[in-house]
């Protein structure tokens, strides 16, 4: 089962291990907090307590999230700068609207409560909701477009214009991220919160998991069935395992387990997304000769050495704060725990207690 | 149309746009938490005030700081694909670094302090935001590495025609890295000393204006009480303080300045000689200096041409006095680099594209680096100026306040921006003045380890794309800068009250207390 590991070289096989592992941390976290803000949509929150509500379930914990993608983006780049040079130069107008909707998702959870002005929260809460979709459209398509290759000549340039990447890979695994999220979003709520609002969660997520689960399904299978090896076979049955428990946790009704069971879903299926890739990273297209790999792509021994202590010391300190804020932050959350919204200019003009 | 130019525009924009949000991040992230230190030891109400209200603003700055560095990490690779590639190997692991040991602490950290007020301990709730405080400053020492080794690359040796690692510690200490990243804290420690300093003096003025303070028959100040937006004595204390410590926090952010700034100037003459000689070609030229000299304290860099001049080989170069025959030091070094790096670019279309074999000029954009070296010194200079004004006002504890001019007041807001310019100034003149390298040849090293600009950018990306992306970036930069200027001058007029709603508020009437509200929503 781990033969084909056998041929390959240790430290890059490693980092694609630690990229997997930062893209996968992304992939689950930001997952529930992306489908969070896409629930912020008025086709699922009632009214505005609820969409504070909902954005107060993710407030403290959506920036630490995010940082698993800029460290995701990093370490690809400290430890296979060909990889990321090819992949991020390859989907350039893509990754600008990403970017563009990490932006205005970004600074609308910060502002949107800052002005108490029907228009100004509703263009906030529009540029969470859509830029969560538009985010988790986008890095669900990069990740498939990574595992299903590009047209890349010999130098790792993309060839055939600026939109050579359209392909049914982009719907398959935009659809995959946003289908995850929203059911870990609807999780995460269904756990997070109490009242009415957890039960519509509950009852959404029971009724929509086979549904939103299908596009990441047939990703994983795809990926088997081109490139998979008995242990990414393994990873797939686990993942499957994880999904029905997860359904099956989550209709007896315990909400934590169910929660775990779909993050571990996420984990063995992306994972087994990126064992079937191995060891490539980024296939070409159009020759096998160009194909990006663990090898080809990589940094030296020695840089990968040094970060492979930075990793040592730094993923252990990191897993044990982030636990800790999600302790700290356990609560469940009402609409009645939400205060009631301000505005700073009115607030100068009352008189002190 | 032109990618290599247009990419070029966008990082520049770019960068500087995420420059005028990070330095307010790091100072006043340190000044905030002084605050908050000083209330929990002290448990004066005033501090509790000045954390909860320069913390506001902090955060409603910070989030754009974060959003633009998205952008900052992204287009190294979208636009830049051939740099990314030929330095990965050493470039990379800093970045890396950054994410993992600086920015996951800033962001996790950050979100307990913002939403741990009455949940956690005030001791730990003040470690946190001391912890995301002093992330932001480790992340900074990582991004000033990346940036340093760009400008004098060290810890590398050719393997296969690319720079390979080869020594770690020698890139985290790279010597340009330990004077740059202090000068880039001291401006930044300058850029929220400046921000203390406007906002505190509006408020004071504002105060005075209202009626609220009077000056008595002594001549000294009489602080009053308006019960509405609760403008009480307290709130006089808040914002007398913060002027006083904002003075003196940006005077220590430019003594930084200058005397890093100094040691700096010294590398520099060795490692880029070309880039000193672009910025102090004119500074022997009559009139043109002289009044720098007179008016600034950017006479001292002239001194330090003089002091530089001790150093033995630099001395032909420097000996030329004047602009019209320091034309000189530059013809001087200019065969120097042509022999050690070549007059023409290679022959190489894939690599250069339609500059392939063109020749290359040595000498950056004098103007930019003229000007730029001028005005960043100026601006830090006339900035420090105003802080010893604002000190001199305020000398006499319990007596003064600030005059009733309001053209002072306006001076004071506008004057907020003289050490954001000058950061911005200091940037564009140290990354404009390494051209036409993107990653500059360090002399002492192997002459083969250099990239021109010219073959950074990404080859398979075409011009259209990069102008997309400037545009659409550039518009929503525009729009951002707007919002953010907005919320902040909105919170400003409102003042303490914006942070600390409990202070007008009646917790009968807007929340009943048998409800358990969160202390802080968003």
């Amino acid at each position: 089962m781990f033969d084909f590991f056998a041929d390959q070289p240790l430290l890059p096989t490693i980092w694609f291990a630690v990229v997997g592992f930062f893209w996968i941390g992304y992939i689950t976290l930001d997952g529930f907090d992306l489908g969070v803000g896409m629930l912020m949509s008025r086709l699922f929150a009632k009214n505005e307590k609820e969409r504070r509500l909902l954005l107060n379930t993710i407030g403290p914990v959506w920036d630490g999230n995010e940082v698993w993608l800029v460290t995701a983006g990093a370490a690809t780049f400290a430890a296979f700068p060909l990889w990321y040079a090819s992949l991020f130069s390859a989907l350039y107008i893509p990754l600008t609207l990403t970017l563009i909707a990490l932006i205005f998702r970004a600074v609308g959870i910060e502002y949107r409560g800052k002005k108490d002005s029907a228009r100004w929260i509703a263009g906030w809460n529009l540029a969470i909701s859509l830029g969560s979709l538009v985010i988790a459209f986008m890095i669900g398509a990069l990740l498939a477009l990574t595992s299903t290759g590009l047209p890349l000549n010999a130098n790792g340039d993309r060839v055939g214009g600026a939109f050579a990447w359209v392909t049914p890979a982009v719907l398959m695994g935009g659809l995959a991220m946003v289908g995850l999220s929203l059911v870990m979003g609807l999780a995460f709520v269904a756990l997070k919160t109490d009242g009415e609002i957890r039960h519509r969660a509950h009852t959404l997520l029971l009724r929509l998991l086979p549904l939103l689960l299908l596009p990441v399904t047939g990703w994983v299978l795809y990926l088997q069935f081109t490139s998979g090896k008995a242990l990414s076979w393994a990873f797939t049955v686990v993942a499957a395992i994880a999904a029905v428990g997860a359904w099956t946790l989550l209709k007896a009704g315990h909400e934590g387990k169910g929660f775990a069971a779909l993050a571990s879903f996420t984990v063995f299926g992306v994972s087994a997304i990126f064992l079937a890739l191995y060891p490539n990273v980024l296939p070409s297209t159009l020759n096998e000769a160009h194909h990006l790999t663990i090898s080809s792509a990589s940094s030296s021994d020695y840089t990968l050495t040094v970060m492979s202590w930075v990793a040592i010391f730094g993923v252990p300190i990191l897993l044990i704060y982030q636990s800790w804020t999600y302790w700290v932050f356990r609560q469940r959350l009402t609409v009645d725990h939400i205060p009631t919204a301000h505005d700073v200019t009115e607030l100068a003009r009352r008189i002190s207690k | 149309m032109d990618p290599l130019e247009i990419a070029r525009w966008q990082f520049g924009i770019t960068t500087v746009y995420h420059f005028m949000m990070v330095p307010l991040t790091l100072g006043l992230g340190a000044v905030v938490t002084g605050f908050y230190i000083a209330y929990i030891r002290t448990n004066k109400p005033e501090y509790k005030r000045m954390t909860k209200f320069w913390g506001k603003l902090y955060l409603i700055n910070f989030i754009m700081g974060v959003a633009t560095g998205l952008v900052q990490e992204f287009q190294f690779g979208m636009a830049w694909s051939e740099y990314s590639r030929f330095v990965g190997d050493v470039f990379g692991a800093p970045l890396a670094m950054e994410g993992l040991l600086a920015f996951f602490v800033e962001s996790t950290f950050l979100g307990l302090w913002i939403f741990g007020w009455d949940k956690l301990k005030p001791k730990i709730h003040a470690a946190c935001l001391f912890m995301a405080v002093a992330a932001s400053w480790l992340s900074a020492y990582f991004i000033i590495v990346a940036n340093s080794w760009m400008q004098h690359p060290v810890g590398v040796e050719m393997v296969d025609g690319r720079p390979v690692l080869n020594d770690v510690w020698a890139v985290l200490t790279n010597n340009t890295a330990m004077v740059a990243y202090p000068h880039a804290l001291a401006g930044a420690v300058q850029v929220a000393g400046g921000f203390l300093v406007g906002i505190a003096w509006y408020k004071l003025w504002k105060r005075r204006r209202d009626g609220v303070d009077t000056i008595g028959e002594n001549g000294k100040v009489v602080v009053g009480q308006q019960v509405e937006g609760a403008r009480d004595t307290t709130d006089f204390t808040v914002w007398f303080k913060s002027l006083r410590i904002g003075a003196m926090v940006g005077l220590i952010g430019f003594l930084g300045t200058a005397f890093t700034g100094h040691s700096q100037a010294q590398l520099m003459i060795e490692q880029q000689p070309m880039k000193m000689a672009a910025a102090e070609a004119a500074c022997h030229d009559g009139t043109g200096f002289s009044v720098l000299s007179l008016s600034s304290p950017g006479a001292q860099n002239c001194d330090e041409v003089q002091a530089i001049l001790e150093i033995p080989g630099l001395l032909s170069f420097l000996a030329y006095e004047d602009f019209t025959t320091n034309v000189a030091g530059i013809t001087t070094l200019m065969p120097i680099y042509e022999e050690t790096y070549g007059t023409h670019l290679p022959d190489d279309p894939e690599l250069y594209g339609e500059r392939a074999g063109s020749e290359i000029d040595y000498l950056p954009l004098m103007e930019v680096t003229y000007y730029g070296f001028r005005g960043m010194i100026t601006l830090g200079g006339v900035s420090a100026l105003s802080f010893l004004y604002v000190l001199w006002v305020t000398r006499k504890k319990g007596e003064g306040t600030v005059p009733e001019a309001k053209w002072i007041s306006n001076l004071a807001i506008a004057g907020i921006l003289a050490p954001f310019g000058a950061n911005i100034l200091g940037w564009v003149f140290t990354e404009m003045g390494r051209q036409p390298f993107v990653v500059a040849p360090n002399p002492d090293g192997n002459p083969a380890i250099l990239m021109f600009t010219a073959a950074a950018v990404s080859p398979g990306v075409s011009g259209f794309e990069i102008l997309f992306s400037l545009v659409s970036l550039a518009l929503v930069y525009a729009a951002l800068m707007v919002v953010e200027i907005y919320l902040l001058a909105k919170y400003v007029k409102a003042g303490v009250v914006a942070a600390m709603p409990e202070l007008v508020e009646d917790p009968h009437q807007d929340d009943h207390d048998d409800r358990d509200v969160l202390a802080f929503a968003y």
